[in-house]
């Protein structure tokens, strides 16, 4: 079978032309539909712009290689298409947008994406309920989902929206960027519960995280180990463990 | 036949076609004409114009004040004005440029030729029509706007709340009034101001340039000397003037200055709402907008006047556009009086403009809320002026200016507490969104004050509208120009709650049209 999402020799480089510095460099990986795949990796391996890169952030030029979305070339396509085409991206650092309510704001983005796909817009009504019980899975005050989007939330807060925007879109495929980071074991619970009950076998996930920790609450079927831009080791959920005992320094010498 | 106001083009069409088909199949027309512009209200109507001769001199000041039929004492005002004029200098001090303006080069009055008032539909240009269908007048509104008769109560009847009562400019004889009939009713008069001078003359007179006076400055003196028409409104003691009222200014004729002067007086414990919403057809010659705004509002009364102005701002490379040079300033003549400022500016090429408040009555209250949008080659100096005389006066100042392309935005704004003004008060908040990198903010705040017990604060923010949040709106699937929409309706979210609704939606949609191609 295909997998969901199929990465080929994958090179990136993030500034402007003589300046420019190759972040990834021949990276490859498949992540098959229902299947959650971690990827681990130091500070600087290139974790964060491979999520940027598969999601369109401008400032990263894809010097080689091609990502494709159930057989589409995702790279050539605005970061909005390729929302509409069900790739998600839960950000480390949310951002902050002053004055737009939370709710407003999905609710744009949800229409927006249905119209890009020729569906129907949700109605007020159903969108509305959908939300309460949404929120009402994430523990989110119904109050928080009126103010504007992140603004003067707690770290917490803000992960736990960026959930609350995942559930409510529906994505195909879920990149979650250390969104342990910033999480007390409680906030984590939560989330990964979210992040659970999304599990779906017609939907794929690439968690990319820095500890092993969260990987105790959301079982990867896969873990990846990015190192100087590339894939260098693929194992089972147990390899997280060997990572968190051994550090990276281990791991890459016997794989160097 | 006379009908189709002496042009020959539509003849054909003025017999048994239905007047409305006939106009929705133009309209249409017309806006597929329009589908490679940005400038929705871009269009303009061929009829035939009454001009004063150009130029400015005393003959014109006559020929207008002739044409209007006006009293001995107006023609005496304004030739006053106009010796003062020839005495003053341009004012150079805002932050805005544009070529010298040939005062000798415009006409200063231009009125339909085919007159104000119509027996019946078949009567009125068709042009003319046409021209407010496309502004998105319905046509029974239409048909009252022009003074067909019998049409005011139909058209009454057949609107939804809430409801609006219109003045139309057109041009610069104002066409009709709406409502009027209701209005009067409650005691609430809603005219132009030259039919007020013949109808009202005590009140044009007791108030006229008593908040803006004829020496004011050179646009506003300007404006006394050779003002065509306008709106005026009176609202007599203790009443609530029943439906917002609403003036569209529209300049149609080539080269033709505007100067409008508008006057509205709230007696003791009235309130009114007023919303002014301005398009103006594309021109490649610089148009001149002078206009002067007076606001009276005695003891306990209240008016709230609100404007979307939407001119023609100039093509890419700063060609064209209106220069809107405004004075605007209300009066808070009695105590606990009230007068609240909004204004949603996108268009024009040069805006200069400052709704004032002069804070007279002990426990009188003065509100600006702004709204203002450059793009390209626009450029903005607007602002307030907060002037505290009585007791305890409160003023409120929130300002959001956006400055997107080449264009520069600039805040200028005045806070004055004179000695007597004891526990004045004043909050200030003006924040600058710069949209790309080669456009300006500017935010020039002059605070003027006398008096130990008054409260006054001041909050400033500049912000880029940041990568980062358009990524992240992108990402969660909208597209980059409605995300950026989005992003800029957040941050003046606090200024349009302060619209009435219609004008919010309105104003929002034209945000998004004024900012188009801003991104990318």
């Amino acid at each position: 079978m295909r997998p969901m999402l199929k990465i080929t020799d994958l090179s990136a480089a993030v500034g402007e032309d003589s300046e420019a510095k190759t972040i990834l460099n021949g990276l490859s990986l498949d992540v098959p539909a229902g299947e959650v795949h971690a990827i681990m990796g130091p500070n600087g391996a290139g974790k964060s712009t491979l999520s940027y890169v598969l999601t369109g952030r401008s400032g990263y030029e894809v010097t080689g290689g091609s990502a494709t979305l159930n057989g589409e070339n995702v790279l050539d396509m605005d970061p909005e298409t390729r929302a509409a085409k069900g790739m998600f991206l839960s950000f480390q650092y949310p951002v902050e947008i002053p004055g737009v309510p939370v709710m407003t704001f999905v609710r744009t983005a949800m229409n927006a994406q249905r119209k890009a796909r020729g569906e129907d817009e949700i109605s007020a009504p159903d969108f509305i309920k959908k939300s309460r019980d949404v929120a009402k899975t994430l523990n989110l005050d119904a109050e928080m989902l009126k103010r504007p989007v992140n603004v003067g939330f707690s770290g917490g807060e803000k992960k736990r929206l960026e959930i609350y925007q995942m559930m409510m879109l529906e994505p195909k495929f879920l990149i979650l960027d250390e969104t342990d980071s910033g999480l007390d074991i409680d906030a984590l619970k939560t989330v990964a519960d979210g992040v659970n009950a999304m599990r779906d076998p017609s939907r794929g996930m690439l968690v990319i995280t820095h500890y092993q920790r969260l990987l105790d609450y959301i079982k990867p079927d896969k873990v990846h180990v990015l190192a100087k831009g590339r894939i260098i080791k693929t194992g089972e959920a147990d390899l997280a463990l060997r990572l968190e005992k051994e550090g990276y320094d281990g791991v890459l010498g016997e794989a160097a | 036949m006379d009908c189709c106001g002496g042009t020959t083009e539509h003849e054909d069409d003025c017999g048994e076609v239905k007047v409305k088909d006939s106009i929705d199949a133009k309209t249409v027309e017309a806006a597929k004409a329009l589908e490679s512009e940005n400038y929705s209200a871009g269009f303009s109507t061929t009829i035939e114009t009454d001009f004063a001769p150009k130029g400015l001199s005393e003959d014109t000041i006559r020929y207008i004040s002739a044409a209007k039929n006006e009293p001995e004492w107006l023609l005496e005002w304004r030739l006053k004005a106009y010796e003062r004029w020839l005495t003053m200098e341009e004012p150079s001090w805002a932050m805005v440029r544009y070529p010298k303006i040939d005062y000798q080069g415009y006409y200063y009055y231009a009125a339909p030729k085919a007159g104000a008032k119509y027996a019946s539909i078949d009567d009125v240009p068709k042009e003319i029509l046409e021209t407010y269908e496309k502004l998105g007048i319905p046509l029974r509104e239409a048909e009252v706007l022009l003074g067909v008769e019998g049409a005011v109560e139909t058209a009454a009847e057949g609107r939804e709340k809430p409801r609006v009562a219109v003045d139309a400019v057109f041009d610069s004889v104002s066409v009709a009034t709406t409502f009027r009939k209701e209005l009067q009713k409650a005691g609430v008069i809603f005219m132009s101001i030259s039919e007020a001078v013949h109808e009202y003359p005590d009140l044009v007179k007791k108030y006229l340039g008593t908040v803006v006076p004829q020496s004011d400055n050179f646009f506003a003196t300007l404006n006394s000397a050779v003002f065509s028409d306008g709106t005026f409104v009176y609202i007599p003691k203790g009443v609530r003037c029943p439906m917002e009222l609403s003036t569209y200014f529209r300049m149609n004729a080539e080269n033709t200055g505007q100067f409008e002067r508008t006057l509205i007086i709230a007696d003791e414990a009235a309130y009114v709402s007023y919303l002014e919403g301005c398009t103006a057809p594309m021109r490649d010659e610089n148009q001149l907008h002078a206009a002067v705004v007076e606001l009276v509002a005695l003891e306990d009364a209240e008016i709230k006047y609100s404007t979307v102005q939407n001119w023609w701002p100039g093509d890419e490379d700063g060609k064209g556009g209106i220069f809107n040079f405004v004075t605007k300033r209300g009066d808070c003549r009695g105590d606990r009086s009230k007068i609240s400022w909004t204004q949603v500016e996108t268009g024009s090429a040069v805006t200069w403009k400052y709704p004032s408040c002069i804070l007279r009555g002990d426990d009188s209250v003065g509100e600006f809320y702004s709204i203002a949008v450059t793009n390209g080659r626009q450029q903005a100096d607007t602002g307030t002026k907060m002037i505290h005389l009585g007791k305890r006066t409160k003023s409120r100042i929130i300002s959001k200016g956006i400055s997107a392309g080449k264009s520069d935005n600039t805040y200028r704004g005045l806070v004055s507490v004179n000695r007597k003004a004891v526990n004045a008060r004043n909050f200030t908040q003006c924040d600058s969104l710069l949209i790309g990198d080669k456009c300006g903010a500017h935010t020039i705040p002059y605070v003027e004050n006398r008096c130990a017990s008054a409260q006054l604060e001041h909050e400033a923010t500049t912000t880029k509208l940041s990568e980062d949040q358009l990524f992240y709106a992108r990402q969660r699937g909208i597209a980059e120009e409605d995300a950026v929409a989005l992003l800029v309706n957040g941050f003046v979210r606090d200024v349009l709650q302060h619209l009435p609704m219609e004008f919010a939606v309105e104003a929002q949609s034209l945000l998004k049209v004024s900012l188009e191609g801003s991104v990318g």
